[in-house]
C-alpha cells in the first residue's frame, strides 16, 4: 500500500517536470514580432459561402468585395457607378444592348488572364439552366436583379455584350453589385461544386483560408492592376457578441469591427485609441397604414394587369381608407422625440420613402410637424371625432432602421392614444409575420427596407401600384396609385440621370401627399477602428473596401 | 462486462431514432423555413417554392424523415442547405473545439470543485467551509455571460494576461492535423502555438466550468461528509493511519460514486452550456453551429448536430457507467 502511494506521488511529479520541460523548451520558438501590415477587422457573422453570385448576406459580401469586381463599381463613398473591370460602355439607342470594352493586362489571383470568356462565364452560369455550372448555385439574386437580362455574349477577346428583353435604367446599379462580380473560370473548372470553398477573383486581396466561425485570411495581391493594397493580410474575424467585439478592439487583438452597441458609442468616443465612423445608411423604417385595397396577381408577373382588379385586403380597415385619417397620424407622432430617445443616436428622421443620399431624392419636401390639434381636427374633418380602435403590427425582431419595435411601438401607441385612437399590439413570429403582412393582413404595421444595390428605384418600388399584389407585397401599405406607378414606370424607361431624378421626385410629392406611410428613420452605419486604422471610405451601400487602407 | 458494453452500445439505436424523431418534428413544426430564410423580405413566392421543391421540403414530414433516416444509414448527413457544406464536415470542423473547451472546462472543474468540496467536508462549519460553500453558491447563480464579459474585461482588457477569445493567435503559423488544435500543436512541435491555443483556452473554460465546478464542490462535501462519519473511518484513525491517508486514500475514493455521476452529466450539460461560452469567446464550436441552424433553419445541419450530441451523451454516460466499476468494485454488471 505505502509502495503504491511512493510510485503514484513520483510519476507525478516526474509527468508535472516534463510538462514543463515541454512548455519552457516551447516557449523558446516564440515567435518574431512580425513587420508585416496585418489589420483584423471583427464581423458578426462567419459567411455562408465565398461565392459572390450565391450569396445574399453582408458577412460573405464584406469578404467577397476585397477579392473579386465586377465590371463597373459604385465611386467610393457614393452610389454613382464607374468603370472597373470594364474600362468604358456604350448603350444601344434602342436602349437594349450596352456593350462593354474590357480592361486588358488583368489576371485572376491563379494566373487565368481576365478577358471576355470569363465574363461571360460568371454570368452565364446564373441564368443559362443547361450551362454545366448552373446546377452548382441557387442565383438567387438573378431573378431579382437581373432578370432583363436575356443574354450576355463575347464580341471579341475584350468586348462584351449585354442584350436586355427591355430597357431597364436600373441595370448599371445592379452591375455593380456583388452578384455580377467577375470569378475565375478555370477554378471553377477545378474545384466545381466546391468553388464556393476557393474563390478567386482578380481583386487586391487573395484568398488564403477559412477556419469556419472561427477566421478568413486574405493576403495582398502584388500583382493588383491598381497597384499592391498596403495592407499585407486582412484578416476577418468572427465575433458574435458586440460587447466581445468591443472588448477584443480595446486590448488592441483586433483593429476594427462592424456594429457597435449604441450603448457603448460614449465609451468609445471617450477612448483615445479608437475612432467611431458613422455614414447614413440605405434604409428606411416606417409606419405603414393599409389604404385597403390590393390585386391578386394571377400570372405573377409582379404588375398589376386590367384584368387584375383591385380587391380588398384582409386587414382592410375602413378609416385607412380616408386620406384625412392618414395624414392626422403622420401630424400626431413625434418621430423627432422617437428618434432621440430610442433610436439612441443611431438614425435621422426620416421624410420620404428613400434615404437622402439617393439620386432623385426630394429634399423639397416638408415634412408633416408633430401637431396632435391638427390630428385631432383632421380626425374630426373626417368623421372620426371620438377617434377609433385599432391594430398595431409590431416587428419581433429588431433591424438598424427599427432599433427597438416594441418601444417605438408603444410610443406610437401613446401618441395616438393622444388623439383618440387606440391601438391594440400584435406580434408573430418574424418569417410569419413577412407572410402575413405581405398578404395585407394587418391594419398598420411596422416594417422597413434595406437597399440592395443603390438605385433609387429599390425603394421606390415599395410605394407603387404594382407593389400591392396580396400575398406577395412590397408595397404593405396597399397605396395603389397608378399615378405613382406611371411615374416609376417612366424613370426606369430612361438612362438618363436628370430625367429620372425629376420622375422620382414628383412621385414623392404624391405619396408625400396622400400619406399612405409614416416614415420615420433612416438608421446610420457605424463602424470602429483603432486609430492607427487610416484611409477606410463608408459607402452607404455598407460594403467595405479595404483596398485604400493603411496602418500607421 | 463485455456484454454490458455491447447491450449498451445496441441500447443507443433506439435513443438516437427517438431524438432524431423528436427533433426533426419539433424543427419543422417551428415556425418559419430555410427557403424564407434563404431568400429574405425581397423574394416572392415563387422562388421559395422552387427552393423548397430542390430540398424535398415540400414532401409529407414521415417521407423527409425517412430519406434522412436512408441517407444516414449511408454515413451521409446530407448538405447544410445554407452553406452547401457537407454536413459531416461543418460538424468535424467545429467538434474538437467544443471537445477541447468541454474536457479544459470539466478539468478545472473537478480540481477546484473537488479540493473544494473536500476542505469544506473537513472543516465543517468553519470560515473556510462557509466561504466555499458561498463561491459555490455564487458559482451556481452566475450567468455565463456575465461571467465571460468580467472574465474578458479583468483579465484580457485591464491586465491584458489573457486572450479575448478565438481560438489562436492569427499572426501565429499554425498547421492542422486532427483539428484537435492542443494536440496538433504538440505533434507539430509548434511551441508559440501550443502557449497560444492553451492561453485561449483558460477563460472559456473557467466560465464554462464554474457551475460544474460549484456542483461539484457541493457534491463532494455532502458526500465525504457521509463517509466521514461511517464506522470504518472511525476504525481507521483508530488503527493510527494518519488524517491525511484517512481523508485522500480512503474517504475520498468511497465519496467519489456520487462525484462521478454528477461529473458524468453535466459533462453532456457542458455541451449544451457551451453554446453561451462559445458565443462569448467567439469559440468555433458545434454549440454555435447548432444555434446559427436553428436560426436559420438549416433542418439538415440542426438534426445532424443534434444526432452527434445525442451521441457524446449516451457514450459519455456509458464511461460513467464503466468507471464505477474501477471506482467501487463491489458494482457488477454481469
Amino acid at each position: 500500500m505505502r509502495r503504491d502511494n511512493i510510485i503514484n506521488k513520483k510519476a507525478v511529479v516526474a509527468i508535472i517536470f516534463c510538462v514543463m520541460l515541454i512548455v519552457i523548451s516551447f516557449s523558446g520558438c516564440v515567435q518574431e514580432e512580425s513587420k508585416e501590415k496585418v489589420l483584423i477587422f471583427a464581423s458578426a457573422g462567419d459567411v455562408d459561402k465565398l461565392d459572390p453570385a450565391d450569396v445574399t448576406d453582408g458577412e460573405s459580401v464584406e469578404r467577397m468585395d476585397n477579392i473579386f469586381e465586377g465590371l463597373v463599381e459604385y465611386k467610393p463613398g457614393g452610389t454613382e457607378i464607374q468603370p472597373c473591370l470594364a474600362t468604358s460602355w456604350v448603350t444601344s439607342s434602342d436602349g437594349k444592348n450596352i456593350t462593354f470594352t474590357l480592361r486588358q493586362g488583368v489576371k485572376f489571383h491563379d494566373g487565368t488572364d481576365f478577358n471576355a470568356d470569363a465574363v461571360v462565364f460568371s454570368f452565364e452560369r446564373q441564368y443559362n439552366t443547361s450551362h454545366p455550372y448552373f446546377q452548382y448555385g441557387e442565383w438567387i439574386y438573378w431573378g431579382l436583379f437581373y432578370s432583363d437580362i436575356s443574354s450576355v455574349e463575347k464580341i471579341d477577346n475584350y468586348t462584351v455584350n449585354i442584350r436586355l428583353d427591355k430597357v431597364n435604367a436600373e441595370m448599371m446599379t445592379n452591375l455593380a453589385m456583388f452578384t455580377v462580380t467577375i470569378v475565375s473560370p478555370t477554378n471553377a473548372e477545378i474545384w466545381k461544386e466546391d468553388a464556393f470553398k476557393h474563390p478567386v477573383g482578380t481583386g487586391p486581396f487573395k484568398f488564403v483560408e477559412w477556419v469556419k466561425d472561427d477566421h478568413i485570411t486574405l493576403e495582398a495581391n502584388k500583382e493588383y492592376w491598381r497597384g499592391a493594397p498596403k495592407l499585407d493580410k486582412l484578416i476577418f474575424r468572427v465575433i458574435e457578441d458586440p460587447s466581445a467585439r468591443l472588448l477584443a478592439l480595446q486590448a488592441t487583438e483586433i483593429q476594427g469591427m462592424e456594429f457597435p452597441d449604441p450603448a457603448s458609442f460614449n465609451s468609445i468616443k471617450a477612448d483615445s485609441n479608437l475612432q467611431l465612423l458613422t455614414a447614413p445608411g440605405m434604409n428606411v423604417g416606417y409606419l405603414a397604414i393599409n389604404c385597403g385595397y390590393g390585386y391578386n396577381d394571377n400570372n405573377s408577373n409582379g404588375v398589376h394587369d386590367t384584368d387584375e382588379p383591385w380587391v380588398e385586403t384582409p386587414g382592410y380597415f375602413e378609416p385607412f381608407t380616408n386620406k384625412s385619417v392618414r395624414q392626422a397620424i403622420n401630424y400626431a407622432i413625434n418621430k423627432t422625440s422617437i428618434i432621440e430617445n430610442l433610436y439612441k443616436g443611431t438614425a435621422i428622421v426620416a421624410k420620404n420613402g428613400m434615404p437622402p443620399f439617393m439620386l432623385g431624392y426630394n429634399d423639397d419636401i416638408v415634412d408633416y410637424p408633430y401637431n396632435p390639434d391638427k390630428a385631432r381636427e383632421l380626425l374630426t374633418e373626417a368623421g372620426y371625432p371620438n377617434g377609433f380602435n385599432t391594430t398595431l403590427w409590431v416587428m419581433p425582431v429588431s433591424r438598424p432602421y427599427m432599433f427597438d419595435p416594441v418601444k417605438i411601438g408603444e410610443a406610437i401607441q401613446s401618441y395616438l392614444e393622444d388623439v383618440n385612437i387606440h391601438i391594440q399590439f400584435y406580434q408573430v413570429e418574424w418569417a410569419t409575420y413577412l407572410e402575413k403582412t405581405e398578404a395585407g393582413e394587418h391594419p398598420m404595421c411596422l416594417l422597413g427596407w434595406t437597399g440592395d444595390n443603390g438605385d433609387p428605384n429599390n425603394f421606390m418600388q415599395l410605394y407603387g401600384a404594382n407593389g400591392c399584389n396580396i400575398g406577395g407585397a412590397l408595397n404593405v401599405a396597399f397605396y395603389n396609385s397608378t399615378d405613382v406607378q406611371d411615374l416609376l414606370d417612366a424613370a426606369l424607361q430612361t438612362y438618363d440621370t436628370n430625367e429620372r431624378a425629376d420622375l422620382y421626385e414628383e412621385a414623392q410629392e404624391i405619396i408625400h401627399e396622400d400619406a399612405p406611410y409614416l416614415y420615420l428613420a433612416h438608421a446610420n452605419q457605424n463602424l470602429v477602428f483603432t486609430k492607427n486604422v487610416q484611409g477606410f471610405v463608408l459607402n452607404p451601400t455598407a460594403r467595405y473596401f479595404f483596398y485604400p487602407v493603411d496602418l500607421t | 462486462m463485455k456484454w454490458y458494453i455491447i447491450k449498451r452500445l445496441l441500447q443507443i439505436i433506439p435513443v438516437i431514432l427517438g431524438v432524431t424523431i423528436i427533433a426533426f418534428t419539433l424543427i419543422h413544426i417551428a415556425p418559419g423555413d430555410p427557403a424564407r430564410n434563404m431568400l429574405g423580405q425581397h423574394a416572392s413566392q415563387q422562388e421559395i417554392d422552387e427552393i423548397r421543391a430542390k430540398y424535398g421540403l415540400d414532401q409529407p414530414l414521415y417521407v423527409q424523415y425517412f430519406i434522412w433516416l436512408g441517407d444516414v444509414l449511408q454515413g451521409n448527413l446530407g448538405r447544410s442547405i445554407l452553406s452547401h457544406e457537407q454536413v459531416t464536415i461543418e460538424i468535424a470542423s467545429r467538434f474538437p473545439n467544443t471537445i477541447e473547451l468541454a474536457i479544459a472546462a470539466m478539468l478545472f472543474a473537478i480540481l477546484i470543485g473537488v479540493i473544494a468540496g473536500i476542505i469544506s467536508a473537513t472543516k465543517q462549519y468553519s470560515i473556510a467551509d462557509y466561504s466555499v460553500m458561498g463561491i459555490a453558491l455564487f458559482g451556481i447563480s452566475m450567468p455565463v455571460f456575465w461571467l465571460g464579459i468580467m472574465l474578458m474585461m479583468i483579465f484580457g482588457v485591464y491586465l491584458g494576461w489573457l486572450p479575448i477569445g478565438g481560438r489562436i493567435d492569427l499572426l501565429i503559423p499554425f498547421h492542422r492535423v486532427t483539428g484537435f488544435m492542443v494536440l496538433d500543436s504538440i505533434i507539430t512541435a509548434n511551441g508559440a502555438a501550443l502557449i497560444s491555443v492553451l492561453s485561449h483556452l483558460v477563460l472559456p473554460a473557467i466560465a464554462l466550468g464554474t457551475i460544474p465546478m460549484a456542483i461539484i464542490a457541493r457534491t463532494t462535501r455532502s458526500s465525504m461528509l457521509e463517509i466521514l462519519r461511517q464506522d470504518f473511518i472511525r476504525t481507521e484513525r483508530a488503527k493510527g493511519l494518519s488524517e491525511r491517508i484517512v481523508i485522500y486514500k480512503h474517504a475520498l475514493r468511497n465519496a467519489m460514486v456520487p462525484v462521478v455521476t454528477v461529473v458524468g452529466l453535466n459533462f453532456g450539460l457542458l455541451l449544451s452550456g457551451a453554446i453561451l461560452t462559445e458565443t462569448v469567446f467567439s469559440w468555433p464550436g458545434v454549440g454555435r453551429l447548432v444555434v446559427n441552424a436553428v436560426y436559420a433553419r438549416d433542418y439538415p445541419l440542426v438534426i445532424g448536430c443534434i444526432l452527434v450530441f445525442a451521441l457524446v451523451f449516451v457514450i459519455v454516460n456509458l464511461i460513467t457507467d464503466i468507471l464505477y466499476t474501477y471506482i467501487d468494485p463491489r458494482i457488477h454488471y454481469d
